[in-house]
């Protein structure tokens, strides 16, 4: 297990190095600077301001200097937020969002899990059609159309939460659940098709023939194999979820990081581009490395490959 | 077991909802804190970094600068810093300090003036706004590199409280142009503790904001709020009301309107334009609709044929219907502008020449060689990504094509590709406008000076330039006011931009809030807020 996950690692730098190479040329390339904005900037201010960022180096020297910034961890100061630097950003605002998608996580799976085993269970039936209609519209409603509804219903009209902000536990309830309900219906989806496909097979018979309890052939027996395709699923999926929702931040006002994902480009704050994607890189990598680890300890079959 | 169930989630959503009626507002207002929607995280609380509104908003409750905001007419000086002030033919400005104290204890000096105006002036600062000091004497030099010697800039510190300010030419309103944010002073020793005078980076404002004004700063927590609380060493405390004002900055215009309408908010920074005519039609007392010192215009290119030819100009500004487009687009009470500079300055009465008039438009598009619009070249209309922008992009093509009969092609960039650009002068027609920056006419007439940064349609008149140039060493308050609408009259008779409308002011505000009185640069005295 300690040689796979070093392999694992191992095959993280180059992929890390790839997309810093990539990120740093196309955000080179991206017309406009960090400096365009509607009062045109003096010939002379613009010259200091290159000079002081190091933009006026020759590219390659920006491009090693940059790299060895991201391995040293210690960032330049932001041209979007003097004083700040990439580093002060992401420990500010990855906490926040690792808390929303945590939350998030969890909601989507107290709702998709059982939705998706009792539709698998009852297939066919009321009990199928009702929640799995529902999964449908969950899916096809973006969160910037839930996300108000559910403050306008339990902000504005019942008063029980506030509709923005992130000051108090309360606060965490509409952002979470409205990044969770959309996710929620994935995972309702693949664990009925997991757990379709688990139920017919022959191991499921022989429980049934055994006389087992149908609670337990289904809970014990089928979710262990019918979860698998919501495992793979759920490694880019965390990953996505705690890196932070623009929407969802932006709607619901949540100091997160994914507000500064987006923020970043359209400012061209070429520091803050490079270590957003860089970090959603690497955590990609992490959450896929986990699953990985928690399918092989779930599938005995993939122990000996 | 159902039963139990239901009440343990009612106990659980009664924990959230104490049935009680307050709401956040009201319990500020016991509290005397002001909840305001500020639009969007500023950059930086650096009054000589900060570009932004936002930012100047926050800037002007914790930093006084020598002339105050006026709590009514922001044509007017209002005592700050400096208690009385003279000058000599308007160019030698003397200001007399009064006996005041930063958030620390220290007294706050003529020197620490001299300094703030050092810091904002030097080159490797790059402050955007060092430009708004250029009036002083040796200030442009000073900034641009060309002398080193702060002692040659028009500034000087007579005595601890006596500050002396030079001018390069007269300015009888300088009063209006020192309230803006880049003149206000900071605290020498605090921003040489976290960093050297010139470094962008300089985090003081993050480490220790020491500051002078009615307020100070409590807590800042970036996209999340900026909490000021009253500064009990500020010389005017006792005319403070509020014991504090936190700042949100809310970016989505739905989400601050349905806080607002919850009663999060005492005042929203703006409405989603979809609202606006909903509580017009409901007579809500919470909608305000006020004047804003800010123009919408179109830029006209006029380097590029056939908009070279001031027929041509003039044909596609008689074509656009102002009032079809405040009416059925904008919707928030904006006004159709005739002229550049937005009304609301006393005294100043520029003619009004763009107009809708159909029939002129036809006649001048014939006689610059275009009969109902034939060989018309096909232009490019450009604006920047925004649906408002584009409702009025599409309705002025339209106004085009069946006036005059011509073709344009609307296209969209976004915001940093399109400001680079129309810089560039890379377009035929583009959207702009501009927001002034201080009471004075030329606060917009500037930008269309030959010389001028911001002269996207590369305008160029001599005798634009000497009338603007003129009115600065005329005495006469009126005649300058009326050398300057002279001035414009001549500008828009060349016609190098189509003005569309002025902007408005549109926000809500809670009934209870008193002394918040309209203003149209929307700079406030947050020191005569109170609540009722």
């Amino acid at each position: 297990m300690l040689r796979f996950i070093l392999i694992r690692l191992g095959q993280a730098i180059p992929i890390l190095l790839a997309i810093y190479t990539i990120t740093f040329f196309m955000v080179r390339a991206a017309p406009g600077g960090p400096f365009s904005q509607e009062r045109k900037v003096a010939p002379h201010i613009l010259e200091q301001q290159m000079e002081y960022y190091g933009f006026k180096d020759p590219l390659p020297v920006q491009f090693f200097r940059t790299l060895w910034q991201h391995i040293t961890f210690e960032f330049p100061p932001l041209t979007s937020y003097p004083g700040l630097t990439s580093k002060d950003i992401i420990v500010d605002t990855f906490p926040v969002s690792l808390e929303l998608g945590l939350l998030a996580m969890i909601v989507a799976l107290a709702i998709g899990l059982p939705i998706g085993i009792l539709a698998a269970a009852k297939k066919n039936s009321i009990l199928d059609y009702a929640p799995m209609s529902l999964a449908m519209v969950g899916i096809c409603l973006p969160t910037f159309v839930i996300g108000p509804l559910l403050a306008l219903v339990f902000g504005v009209w019942l008063g029980w939460l506030n509709i923005s902000g992130w000051f108090s536990f309360s606060d965490r309830i509409l952002p979470a659940s409205t990044l969770g309900l959309f996710y929620a219906a994935y995972i309702a989806r693949l664990t009925r098709g997991g757990m379709l496909e688990t139920l017919n097979m022959d191991y499921i018979r022989s429980a049934r023939a055994k006389g087992a309890p149908e609670f337990k052939v289904v809970i014990v027996h089928a979710l262990r194999g019918g979860i698998m395709p919501v495992v793979s699923f759920f490694g880019p999926a965390l990953a996505g979820l705690i890196s932070g929702s623009f929407v969802v931040e932006t709607i619901f006002q949540v100091p997160g990081l994914g507000r500064h994902f987006i923020q970043a480009a359209l400012s061209r704050d070429h520091s803050l581009i490079l270590s957003t994607v860089l970090f959603y890189a690497a955590l990609i990598i992490v959450a896929n490395m986990i699953v990985d680890i928690v399918q092989i300890l779930l599938n005995p079959k993939l122990r000996y490959q | 077991m159902t039963n139990r169930l239901f009440c343990s989630a009612l106990i659980v959503i009664l924990c959230f909802n104490p049935f009680s009626s307050a709401t956040p507002t009201d319990d500020a207002i016991e509290e005397g804190i002001l909840l305001l929607g500020n639009g969007s995280e500023p950059h930086s609380l650096d009054p000589h970094i900060n570009s932004s509104m936002n930012g100047h908003h926050v800037i002007v409750s914790l930093i006084e600068g020598l002339i105050a905001p006026h709590p009514t007419d922001d044509s007017l000086p209002h005592p700050g810093m400096a208690y009385k002030w003279e000058h000599e033919n308007n160019k030698v400005w003397t200001f007399h300090l009064r006996d005041a104290k930063w958030t620390n204890g220290d007294p706050v000096t003529a020197h620490d003036f001299v300094y703030s105006f050092k810091r904002i002036l030097s080159p490797r600062l790059g402050s955007q706004y060092s430009e708004m000091l250029y009036s002083m004497k040796n200030a442009k030099e000073y900034n641009e590199g060309e002398i080193t010697d702060f002692s040659q800039v028009g500034a000087k510190a007579l005595d601890k409280l006596t500050l002396r300010v030079t001018l390069k030419e007269p300015v009888p309103y300088f009063y209006n142009i020192i309230k803006h944010n880049s003149w206000f002073p900071v605290h020498p020793e605090t921003v040489e503790k976290y960093g050297v005078i010139d470094d962008p980076a300089n985090n003081w404002i993050r480490e220790e904001y020491v500051s002078n004004g009615p307020f100070k700063l409590k807590n800042w927590q970036m996209n999340q709020i900026i909490e000021v609380e009253k500064n009990p060493s500020y010389w005017n405390a006792d005319q403070v009301k509020l014991n504090g004002i936190k700042f949100y900055p809310i970016v989505s215009e739905n989400t601050e309107d349905q806080m607002f309408n919850s009663g999060a908010l005492h005042y929203s920074y703006t409405i989603p334009t979809d609202m606006i005519p909903v509580y017009q039609e409901r007579n809500d007392p919470t909608l305000k609709i006020e004047p804003f010192l800010g123009v919408y215009y179109y830029s006209l290119n006029t380097k590029v044929p056939p908009l070279n030819n001031p027929k041509v100009r003039h044909a596609l500004s008689y074509a656009v219907n102002r009032n079809t487009i405040v009416r059925r687009i904008t919707k928030g009470g904006q006004l159709p502008a005739g002229n550049f500079t937005p009304p609301g300055i006393s005294g100043y009465e520029p003619e009004s020449i763009a107009s809708f008039n159909p029939k002129r438009a036809r006649e001048l598009i014939t006689e610059a060689g275009f009969p109902n619009g034939e060989g018309f070249p096909k232009l490019t209309l450009l604006f920047n990504t925004l649906e408002s922008h584009k409702a009025i992009a599409e309705a002025i093509q339209q106004m085009w094509k069946s006036i005059l009969g011509i073709d344009v092609e609307i296209r969209n960039q976004e915001w940093k590709v399109f400001v680079n650009t129309r810089h560039e002068g890379n377009f035929e027609i583009a959207r702009n406008g501009w927001i002034g920056d201080y009471m004075y006419p030329d606060t917009f007439l500037r930008i269309l000076q030959s010389d001028s940064g911001q002269n996207d349609a590369q305008y160029s008149n001599p005798e634009y330039d000497r009338l603007i140039a003129e009115s600065f060493s005329e005495s006469d308050t009126q005649r300058r006011l009326d050398l300057l609408a002279e001035a414009e009259a001549i500008m828009l008779n060349d016609m190098p931009i189509i003005p569309i409308y002025h902007y408005v002011r549109t926000y809500r505000i809670d009934p209870r809030v008193m002394g918040w009185n309209p203003t149209p640069l929307d700079v406030r005295n947050f020191t005569n807020v109170y609540f009722e």
